[in-house]
């Protein structure tokens, strides 16, 4: 390869996701599982660090459900200490903009910039479970077009605090009057040392992806394969430019859970041992519960899926999305169980949210990531370790020198800032 | 914990704020010259109303550059969510390893309602009733999920002990909140809460709720009188009074060397401004000043503010604590890891969970 090529050839960004509920465990709620995992991803070089906000506890038939009991330490508060023992990584907090205010997040996100000199970043995500609801002043069950227009305005509205003041450090008066948000003040804190902190937003659906072109700066996806990606990718960008944005504007990053293998044939025994690990007979009862939404408590997991049909959902969903209509799923599982001969467990080890994506030897991994960004299916990708916390380890030593050797990954950082290491120009500000 | 005096020791707390700073490095430092003196904390203000950085957020960066002060931030209650409050500061408390505090407060200027927009300016007693709730329901929820939720049995998946997460059901008058928190139980099941106390409408919240109260007082008898109002207060509430520690907050000026730089001052005690006692003198009378009212018994220690933040903490360290420790007034280590030991406070126990029950 020509220096040329080398230096035109599209780089891989990767970040590393922390997810909210399931692989945790009590260790993993100590600050040293965080810090570990924080450091493993700046030895990999990593763009950033992504972490969920908090699981909601669910409740099971008036009851709250013990699978998920763990919780989780607040994102903001966490990434804040993460400041202090990382350097370079990006730090990212998952915090839905239906119930918190935009002056206050705001102003957390501004300070986690200047805290953590320009590596801030904020998963913005929409929430309408009844958990969090009956849990906030502002309650209720917002329905899906209030959310994404309140989320919209949220957004515009933190652009707005963070421009408040000069560059040289003045502060200047802001009013928003809007359908959400009626505020006017002065902000507390100079503009963050990135102009404004990365925006990332997760989602799929239609104004999902017209939200994300207009405002985000990085797109958390979910796809499988890479013909679907490259749908995906070519669709989202292609509606930047009518917000006078260039395809480079916004990186496209789909989740990964990866399993390595000195052979392919022990990553796929991995994989599989993994997916029983996480699967146990009663979480596979209550998946199921959760997409038939109704009690299956009598069923055997280790039987054959229930023959009655599922209760569909609500008009109110998830905030990220789901599997889709639950009994279109529903419809899909029964075939495959029928296919292949399979319990409710098997079916949701094999089928479940939360299996691997990527499975086989180092090389083989690392060639199929590089593929899918040369190939235009994504801009790199959001690792979702399935243990936390060594669970990037292996992907740092053995997937990230691949990467380096093909020229696909950085071999160290350039710049300071996460605007930097994802190659984003900074805002605009009013000057 | 008692000193060879018979009596708990002597409680040393200092602000770290700054004006019109936003880095990270030099809040470390003045927390880490707290740490080097031994300090069981250090309190760092937040308003919405004057510029400055978020509290909570700096101090969780400062926790892993630290290992043993205390950190409290304030946290207002007014305009904030109570359940994302609670979630913050009980994850400042495992972020720092059981050091963390809330220093509790209320926006009370129409300026601060129209950067929220939700809701007008209050009188100050309706906006501490409220302060009150949020401190009730943030205990709830940092009890709603039982120290050992999470446990994870490794044969079947679940986690062990059924019931280990609670509704809090809390209704209040501006407020309701059902739970349970999305936090696990902090490592001092309760953060440290801290009140300043001076302000009457604060006094009721602070004498129920608070671990630590901080009073304003220019005299040794104007404390002592605050002092006692407080822990009858307290234990109106059913507290036990020694529950609650009472520290007299000083401005402390020690620019002017190493004696008083105005006559009358100094020695003679601490002036009202409008910034609160102001003491100016040297860093020997400081020393002095705190051991006359501690041994009188008016105080369970001071929460000091450095006027010049860097020039005085230093002063403050090196001169003031090093003669407290020297007449052994003072710890010259940390005998404890968390704030609750700094502050000889016990851990409390959970309120939902079943007494002497292990199943």
């Amino acid at each position: 390869m020509t220096v040329r090529q080398r230096l035109r050839r599209k780089r891989i960004h990767l970040a590393a996701h922390v997810p909210g509920v399931d692989n945790a465990s009590r260790p993993g709620i100590e600050f040293a599982s965080f810090e570990h995992l924080a450091r493993t991803a700046e030895r990999g070089l990593f763009d950033f660090l992504l972490l969920a906000d908090g699981p909601r506890p669910r409740e099971h038939e008036g009851r709250i459900d013990d699978v998920d009991v763990v919780g989780r330490p607040e994102s903001l508060t966490v990434l804040g200490a993460l400041a202090a023992v990382t350097d370079r990584l990006g730090l990212a907090a998952t915090v839905d903009a239906t119930f918190n205010e935009p002056y206050e997040l705001a102003r957390r996100l501004a300070t986690l910039d200047h805290l953590s000199g320009g590596r801030a970043a904020w998963n913005v995500v929409t929430s309408s479970d009844a958990f969090t609801g009956e849990n906030v002043r502002r309650g209720g069950h917002p329905d899906r077009s209030e959310r994404f227009s309140r989320a919209a305005e949220f957004v515009t509205v933190a652009r707005e605090l963070w421009d408040s003041w000069t560059p040289d450090g003045v502060s200047r008066p802001f009013a928003h009057r809007g359908r959400h948000f009626d505020i006017a003040g002065e902000f507390t804190v100079p503009r963050p040392p990135q102009g404004h902190p990365v925006v990332l937003q997760e989602g799929d659906s239609e104004e999902g992806r017209e939200s994300a072109a207009a405002t985000a700066d990085v797109m958390f996806t979910r796809h499988g394969t890479l013909e679907d990606g490259r749908a995906f990718y070519a669709d989202v960008k292609k509606r930047l430019e009518k917000y006078g944005r260039t395809p480079g504007d916004l990186k496209i990053m789909p989740a990964v859970t990866v399993v390595l293998g000195d052979t392919a044939a022990e990553a796929r025994e991995r994989a599989a041992g993994i997916r029983r690990q996480q699967v146990s007979p009663q979480h596979a009862l209550r998946t199921l519960e959760r997409l038939w939404r109704v009690d299956l408590s009598s069923y055997d997991p280790d039987g054959p899926l229930p023959e009655i049909d599922p209760v569909p959902e609500p008009a109110i969903a998830q905030g990220r999305p789901r599997h889709g209509d639950s009994v279109a799923v529903a419809e899909k599982w029964r075939a495959l169980s029928k296919e292949k001969g399979l319990s409710i467990r098997q079916t949701v080890i094999e089928a479940g949210c939360g299996r691997p994506s990527l499975i086989g030897t180092p090389e083989a991994v690392a060639a199929e990531l590089d593929a899918c960004v040369r190939r235009d299916a994504a801009d790199g990708f959001v690792l979702v370790p399935h243990l936390t916390p060594g669970g990037l380890d292996e992907f740092v030593d053995r997937v990230v020198p691949l990467l380096q050797e093909r020229g696909a990954f950085r071999t160290e950082y350039e710049g300071a800032t996460l605007r930097s290491h994802l190659g984003l120009s900074g805002p605009a500000g009013k000057g | 914990m008692t000193s060879s005096h018979g009596r708990r020791l002597l409680h040393l707390a200092a602000a770290v704020d700054q004006q019109r700073v936003y880095d990270a490095d030099s809040y470390v430092g003045l927390a880490r010259l707290a740490e080097r003196g031994g300090l069981d904390f250090v309190t760092l203000d937040d308003t919405f109303a004057r510029p400055g950085p978020d509290a909570l957020s700096v101090l969780s960066r400062v926790a892993p550059a630290t290992g043993r002060v205390g950190l409290v931030p304030t946290v207002t209650t007014t305009h904030t969510e109570p359940f994302h409050v609670q979630a913050a500061v009980a994850t400042l408390d495992w972020v720092s390893r059981g050091r963390a505090g809330w220093r509790i407060d209320v926006s009370a200027t129409e300026g601060e309602a129209r950067l929220f927009g939700r809701r007008n300016a209050a009188p100050p007693d309706a906006l501490w009733q409220e302060a009150g709730e949020v401190a009730e329901v943030a205990a709830r929820l940092w009890d709603s999920r039982e120290d050992d939720a999470g446990i994870r049995d490794a044969a079947t998946g679940r986690f062990t002990g059924r019931g280990t997460l609670h509704h809090v059901d809390f209704t209040g008058s501006t407020f309701s909140v059902k739970g349970p928190s999305t936090v696990p139980r902090p490592p001092q099941g309760h953060p440290v809460r801290v009140v300043e106390a001076t302000d009457k409408h604060a006094r009721g919240t602070a004498a129920r709720y608070a671990d630590v109260a901080l009073v304003r007082a220019v005299s040794p008898a104007q404390l002592a009188a605050a002092r006692n109002e407080l822990r009858e207060a307290a234990s109106a509430f059913g507290r036990t009074p020694d529950d609650l520690r009472v520290l007299a907050s000083l401005v402390v000026d020690l620019g002017g060397g190493e004696y008083a730089a105005e006559p009358g001052h100094g020695g003679g005690g601490p002036r009202p401004t409008a910034r609160g006692p102001l003491y100016r003198g040297g860093p020997v009378d400081l020393a002095e000043l705190i051991a006359a009212w501690y041994t009188d018994g008016v105080t369970d220690g001071f929460h000091l503010t450095p006027a010049e933040p860097r020039r005085d903490l230093e002063r403050l360290v090196n001169g003031t604590v090093a003669l407290l420790q020297h007449r052994g007034l003072f710890r010259t280590f940390y005998p404890g890891s968390t704030l609750r030991e700094h502050l000889g406070l016990a851990r409390p126990a959970n309120q939902y969970a079943v007494a002497g029950g292990t199943s």
